[in-house]
């Protein structure tokens, strides 16, 4: 038996799998595209070609395209198996889960292995990912670039705007009075960690550990910038993109 | 008498409105005049003793905001503004067929589109006072109270006495306890009647100018509940008990009840304008002076424009405990300040309780529905 997690997020979709020992034997990322069925069946076929078979195998889907998995026996919330699939990646009970991910950030509460509290941003873009992702863009640089511009920065510059729409235009306003790429980018990061710290104010998180799991774990300098923010350092993980199709393979484990 | 008059736009409306307007137009054609209000603070007795038709004017859907946003600021209440895009549109056969209405200072911008409503309908503003712990705040509401049954005895030339005030209150405390005794049925578990049935149940309520009839049928859906539940036999049902507090939420129901629904929970209680808070404040009928009667039962409503509120954090650990709520939402809606403000003191409050708690912001929209749904859903997951 095979315990699988599928984390359908709205840029990427993450596979997860554990064996009978609950070791990972597999985890794989791919764009979830436009068809986030097609996107889940192929990995689905990626995860079948190592001899895995989805009879022999029980499925939790979890992320904002969780429930149009067809194939999946059950699903979790992003939130739930964020918490779960962190406290399993990083070896702790008592820790703060920062996700910041395509469409929403989410800040997880995690006490004896459960989610205690949890805040999500619940409107627009700001302070997500797709927020660095279209302020890059407007730079015309990755988002690995955009960072290690940021770490260059001489002047430290603030963005305003909360509202990704209204940071573009500021963006736009700041190259044209000739303030330099290092700027803005350190402008662009500072203004995502201060929404999380803002975010964690409000869930009345003050010291702890804090883990940063999704996508930007990979990018050392968003890790700097939210431990000076927050005053601790915030702390991650190779696998912590994978945080939640982990926790939705460890849903399915404990699935009777 | 007038002519009465149909809206210009009255052939494009679907079905179900255009009775709602021929309803109402049969009533007034009877000879009834019709009271529109909004808020749970309107004291309904002296609207009952002049014979006037009471409805409430609450407006609870997005279809008539882009209209009411050609006046009014977009980042306002979306209930406000849903409420004055019905007024100028015509689209509500209530607000439209409402001989008065009556608005109350209780938030700021309820207060200020008030004055906007007032160059179109002829509307009769209560002030309340906002401080209920002053001695003078009670003397205050008290002669409002008394200010109001004169405006309304010369606006329709029925004489108010203090017993046709008594008998009112009797009927409207008998529709409290209705009420009160159908939201007690979901003490019970698995809980008998769904959460959005049971709202929206009460809300049509509002718009029953019927008391008696009011009265009948809620007492008849109690016994219809009672009796499935006891037939039913003893059923165990997974399922989360979840207390709503917060704002009116009768336009945003699907979007949270609905979702709390589809997540495993189910709601227990509305501590809301339209759920027990307001049911179980009732008038002492046995009162010399019924106008004081009226003021004091009024007064005792928990809504956050008071300062300090501590009537609403004085009845939720009652009823947490009494409905045997597991964790409990507060749904604010965008941009009200005093409730949004009030989360703080709430979730302090549930805390203290060790009552897992979310606070919820949203408005008439479906842009953050999905987001609500995993909000929810998650909340329901740490529950288990």
């Amino acid at each position: 038996m095979h315990y699988i997690g599928f984390d359908v997020g709205s840029t990427c979709t993450k596979a997860a799998v554990l064996d009978e020992q609950g070791s990972l034997v597999f985890s794989k990322v791919v764009p979830t595209g436009w068809n986030c069925i097609e996107t889940a069946g192929s990995l689905l076929g990626d995860i079948e070609a190592q001899g895995i078979h989805k009879k022999e195998a029980r499925i939790v889907a979890t992320g904002y395209g969780r429930v149009s998995i067809p194939f999946a026996h059950k699903t979790v919330t992003e939130i739930s198996c964020h918490g779960k699939g962190a406290a399993w990646l990083f070896k702790s009970d008592a820790f703060t889960v920062i996700d910041i991910g395509g469409q929403d950030t989410k800040i997880i509460e995690i006490k004896d292995d459960r989610v205690q509290n949890f805040i999500m941003n619940d409107k627009c873009s700001a302070g997500t990912g797709r927020f660095l992702d279209i302020m890059a863009g407007t730079l015309g640089v990755r988002l690995d670039e955009l960072c290690e511009l940021a770490r260059q920065s001489q002047n430290h510059i603030s963005i305003s705007s909360m509202c990704t729409v209204f940071a573009e235009s500021e963006v736009v306003s700041l190259i044209g009075r000739g303030t330099s790429k290092e700027d803005i980018a350190y402008g662009i990061v500072e203004s995502i960690a201060s929404k999380v710290w803002g975010q964690l104010g409000r869930l009345g998180i003050n010291g702890g550990d804090c883990y940063l799991s999704g996508g930007l774990c990979e990018l050392p300098f968003i890790l700097e910038m939210l431990s000076e923010k927050i005053g601790a350092p915030v702390k991650s993980a190779p696998l912590a993109r994978y945080a939640g199709a982990i926790g939705a393979a460890l849903y399915a484990q404990n699935m009777k | 008498m007038e002519e009465l008059k149909l809206p210009e736009r009255f052939e494009e409306y679907s079905e179900g409105r255009k009775a709602g307007f021929l309803r109402m137009k049969a009533a007034k054609e009877g000879g009834r005049k019709v009271a529109g209000y909004f808020c749970t603070y309107t004291p309904l007795e002296v609207l009952d003793a002049a014979g006037l038709l009471s409805v409430s004017l609450c407006g609870m859907s997005s279809e008539t905001i882009p209209a009411a946003e050609t006046v009014l600021p977009k980042n306002l209440c979306p209930l406000i503004k849903s409420s004055y895009g019905f007024a100028i549109t015509d689209k509500c056969p209530y607000t439209y067929w409402s001989d008065l209405i009556i608005g109350e200072t209780t938030c700021d911008g309820k207060k200020k589109m008030y004055d906007l409503l007032a160059q179109r309908k002829k509307m009769y503003i209560l002030q309340i006072p906002q401080g209920i712990d002053r001695t003078y705040s009670r003397k205050l509401w008290i002669s409002e109270i008394r200010r109001f049954i004169d405006f309304i005895s010369r606006e329709t030339g029925v004489e108010i006495t203090n017993e046709t005030l008594r008998k009112a209150a009797e009927r409207r405390n008998e529709l409290r306890r209705a009420r009160s005794e159908l939201m007690e049925l979901q003490r019970l578990s698995p809980v008998p009647i769904s959460g959005q049935r049971l709202y929206k149940f009460m809300e049509g309520l509002n718009f029953n100018f019927d008391i008696e009839e009011a009265i009948a049928s809620t007492r008849a859906l109690t016994a219809e509940i009672r009796k499935a539940y006891e037939e039913a036999g003893n059923v165990k049902k997974e399922e989360r008990r979840i207390l709503i507090t917060g704002c009116p939420i009768g336009g945003v129901l699907e979007k949270v009840v609905g979702a709390i629904e589809r997540g495993g929970g189910a709601v227990v209680c509305y501590e809301n304008c339209s759920g027990i808070k307001a049911a179980r404040c009732f008038v002492d009928t046995e009162r010399e002076d019924m106008a004081e009667a009226i003021a004091d039962a009024y007064l005792n409503i928990g809504c956050s424009v008071m300062s300090p509120n501590t009537r609403r954090m004085e009845n939720l650990p009652g009823l947490i405990r009494e409905f045997g709520a597991e964790g409990v939402i507060d749904v604010i809606l965008q941009t009200c300040t005093t409730y949004m403000i009030e989360t703080r003191a709430v979730r302090k409050l549930c805390e203290g309780l060790n009552i897992p708690y979310m606070s919820l912001e949203t408005d008439y929209s479906q842009e953050d529905a999905g987001q609500i749904d995993t909000r929810i859903s998650a909340f329901i997951e740490t529950l288990c």
